[in-house]
């Protein structure tokens, strides 16, 4: 249990080997690279993963390399959930048929905001609803990246994509992020967290978690994209700090559907004059760019609402009080 | 023939005579999604795992393109898998029929075939595996409930076959088979288990130089389903051409195995001919039709016409050699389509047909008959009329309408 | 197409993947490379987990860490983490 409480170093971690290797094509300063890195290095032992289409499955396995060191299942876009069911479905009965060694092994799904938010719900809400035992792992860019920047159901508000754009008569993404996190907590699954790469130990430490509960866990990491967000390459792990700590991007787990705040986050909560305002986090950034005209300066104002409004309900949620109103 | 072992005789409908094979074969895992006609299917399967009856794992998911993507991933896994679907069911699998295959996963899908939306219609006809011809996957069509037990097993071993590697579907005519009660022998569980044994692996190279059984195994890991560029996608879609091509060999050679086992014969397992040898007029069908066309032929005969049936078993991989020879001598022939290719030349099966004879230097007239849309009823004497045709287009050596569409209101 | 591509008779089926992407170099993307000072350097090892490519390995037996720039692409990310400003990007 010492891996899950958190009891190891940056050396470990270092020290563990790489199961996503080196020679992948992810871009440059690509945030999604280091998150299922890390995450490989939280794994237990014998684990298989799948991976919905997306940046992560094309830039990893162009025939005929492979930078996944760990049996690998790519079918379908939709189909992470399904995947990670069929697999973990199959593992049980050849073990218990005798057909396979009997040993433990872990069944991970990685799918982008595109395969999960979006067309990879309806699977992923079956899969957890069946009560498969495996670890989902949304790595969020928060567009459809591979393909070149479209919105998702995981764009927040006012973002530029490709097929949301900002002109002089619309200011880029008209609707907010859909709180899938939140949606799969309904679920009533035993786990669900969200993460950012900046918190590599808090990640960690929540991908085990996942990993070892019994039945689906879901991990929501939060996976800046300097190609898609217009922003330095180098700034990306950086950027999912700002996220967090202007509670964008609000690090917590929900452990049988109990909410709890993470130290990151719970900071914030305790001193909430650490919470930075979204400006900062918004500015660094091209995809909102336009957001910083006079035209289209009032929609920061609503994102910090919106923004402010779902902090206060995850505090009221994690049983904190949330700041009494100002104005 | 008869059957070396003893084989008991139960009242089953063509779902239930899947279901109760299917419980036979020793099957690993079950993803499905009920629908109208094959629900029964998955029904049965549901009750045998809650009698403790199977050591299956039944996974009712929450679609059928999430049935087909939790198959194809336990396949990938290493188990046996089967899974029953129809209609707009096997559409919403279509994308994951070329992944499947592509993958070159040995899925075995019954499909109770019936009729695509809109508007809707529950009832039998081909609409919904033919939209499937090019997905990759062997296609067996049965003509009674008893073939439809014979071929699960036989799709078992011809998909694991090493030579193939490839899915399988058994088409059962929605309710014409998949709900009407029949006499169905069956063999004993041991026989069986035997003929259909344990799924063989074939062997990969991986990425860590070693030539490993194809599964996902942690002790051997390997990369599946990755992205292949221009440079080497058309080198995997030449594989599976390859792996039909055996499978023409491997049908027969399965089906063969399996007479001698069970006493039933269906042809060569390809292609099913009856009264053939001098026929001069032929008809050519899938599934159910056959029977009633038999019938026909019999009624015929007795009359002094030379009548006959050529019944295409599997149409995917298509028997070309078969069907040449069959019908190579024959003065016309009458194909019938029960499904549409709207805008094509015809049906997809008298597409097929007529292109397989072009090359005969005699070859027969070809007539295409659309039938039985929508599970409308085809009576013998609408196939009479269709004989009657034939020989009207010998004796007029012209062929007056292509493309007819039978019992349908002008 | 090169000779070393495989026909569709000496390729393993379904397009299981025969090399691993660590022949496959990227160290080529990159303008800048990273330069690291070695009296800052604290060997806090954040460069290691931080960085996308695994680029920086841990070496335990030279107790000290070690740029592959066969799969650096540059990105500065090591940089821009790292507590003790030890490492510099530098256009190529």
């Amino acid at each position: 249990m010492a891996f899950s409480e958190g009891k190891f170093t940056t050396k470990d971690i270092a020290e563990k080997p790489d199961l996503f290797l080196s020679g992948h094509r992810a871009c440059a300063g690509c945030a999604s690279a280091t998150v299922l890195r890390l995450i490989m290095k939280a794994t237990r032992g014998p684990t298989i993963v799948t991976n919905a289409t997306g940046c992560m499955e094309v830039a990893s396995t162009i025939y005929p390399y492979t930078s996944w060191a760990a049996p690998w299942l790519h079918t379908a876009f939709e189909t992470a959930g399904a995947n990670a069911s069929g697999i973990e479905t199959a593992l049980k009965i050849l073990r218990k048929k005798g057909r396979i060694k009997d040993e433990q092994v872990d069944v991970i799904a990685f799918a982008g905001d595109g395969g999960t938010f979006d067309i990879g719900i309806q699977a992923l809400s079956g899969a957890v609803e069946r009560g498969h035992d495996f670890l989902y792992v949304l790595y969020d860019n928060e567009a459809y990246m591979n393909t070149g920047i479209q919105r998702s159901g995981g764009t927040p508000l006012g973002a530029f994509t490709t097929t949301s754009q900002a002109g002089s008569a619309v200011p880029g993404k008209l609707e907010n992020k859909k709180p899938i996190a939140d949606i799969m907590v309904a679920h009533d699954m035993p786990y669900v967290a969200t993460a950012a790469p900046y918190y590599w130990k808090d990640l960690i430490v929540k991908a085990r978690k996942g990993i070892e509960v019994n039945g689906p866990a879901f991990l929501h990491v939060f996976a800046p994209c300097p190609r898609g967000w217009r922003s330095d390459p180098a700034k990306s792990i950086e950027l999912s700090r700002l996220a967090v700590e202007t509670c964008i991007f609000p690090l917590w787990e929900a452990v049988n559907g109990e909410y709890q705040l993470s130290t990151p986050s719970k900071v914030i909560a305790l001193a909430p004059q650490k919470k930075k305002p979204v400006k900062e986090y918004l500015q660094v950034q091209g995809r909102f760019r336009h957001l910083f005209t006079p035209k289209y300066e009032k929609i920061i104002d609503e994102i910090q609402r919106l923004t402010d409004e779902r902090w206060n309900r995850l505090l009221k949620r994690c049983g904190m009080t949330p700041p009494a109103k100002t104005a | 023939m008869k059957s070396a072992v003893k084989q008991e005789v139960l009242g089953l409908n063509g779902d239930e005579a899947v279901a109760y094979a299917a419980k036979q074969s020793d099957i690993d895992v079950v993803a499905a999604y009920p629908i109208t006609p094959q629900t029964i299917i998955v029904e049965k399967l549901s009750e045998y795992v809650a009698n403790g009856e199977v050591n299956t794992e039944f996974m009712c998911t929450e679609s059928e393109h999430s049935a087909m993507a939790a198959c194809l991933s336990a396949s990938a896994t290493g188990a046996r898998t089967f899974t029953a679907s129809a209609s707009a069911g096997l559409a919403l699998m279509h994308e994951m029929l070329f992944v499947t295959s592509g993958c070159r996963a040995p899925v075995v899908m019954a499909v109770a075939n019936r009729a695509l939306s809109a508007p809707l219609n529950i009832h039998g006809d081909h609409s919904d595996t033919m939209a499937e011809r090019d997905s990759g996957w062997i296609q067996i069509y049965a003509e009674n409930a008893q073939e439809v037990y014979d071929s699960i097993f036989q799709a078992f071993r011809i998909g694991e076959h090493l030579d193939v590697q490839l899915p399988v579907i058994v088409g059962l005519d929605g309710f014409t088979l998949s709900h009407t009660l029949e006499n169905v022998q069956v063999l004993p569980d041991d026989i069986v288990k035997k003929f259909v044994g344990i799924r063989q692996l074939p062997t990969v190279l991986t990425h860590e130089g070693k030539t490993v059984p194809y599964r996902l195994d942690p002790s051997n890991p390997m990369t599946m389903g990755p992205v292949a560029m221009p440079n080497y996608y058309f080198e995997f879609k030449r594989q599976q051409e390859e792996a039909m091509r055996n499978a023409l060999k491997v049908i027969q050679q399965v089906h063969e195995e399996y007479a001698q086992l069970s006493g039933r014969r269906y042809g060569d397992g390809l292609l099913e001919q009856y009264r053939l040898e001098d026929a001069e007029i032929v008809v050519v069908c899938l599934g159910s039709t056959g029977g009633t066309v038999k019938t026909v032929i019999e009624e015929l005969r007795a009359e002094g016409v030379k009548a006959g049936l050529l019944r295409i078993r599997a149409f995917r991989p298509f028997p070309v050699e078969g069907i040449v020879k069959a019908l190579g001598k024959a003065k016309a022939v009458a194909v019938m389509d029960r499904s549409m290719s709207f805008g094509g030349n015809g049906g997809a099966v008298c597409s097929e047909v007529r292109h397989a004879l072009y090359d005969v230097q005699f070859h027969p007239y070809v007539a295409d008959y659309i039938y039985g849309l929508g599970g409308r009823d085809t009576s013998p004497s609408q196939i009479r009329k269709i004989y009657e045709d034939l020989r009207k287009i010998v004796q007029t050596k012209h062929v007056d309408e292509p493309i007819k569409y039978v019992g349908l209101r002008e | 197409m090169s000779s070393k591509e495989k026909s569709w008779k000496e390729a393993s089926p379904a397009g299981v993947c025969w090399k691993a992407s660590t022949t496959y170099l990227t160290g080529d993307w990159k303008t800048y490379t990273p330069i690291r000072d070695l009296e800052k350097c604290t060997k806090c090892l954040l460069c290691v987990l931080f960085c996308p490519d695994g680029a920086i390995h841990w070496k335990p037996e030279k107790n000290d860490i070690e740029f592959d720039l066969n799969f650096c692409k540059g990105c500065g990310i090591c940089a821009n983490e790292c507590p003790s400003k030890a490492i510099v990007m530098k256009i190529e």
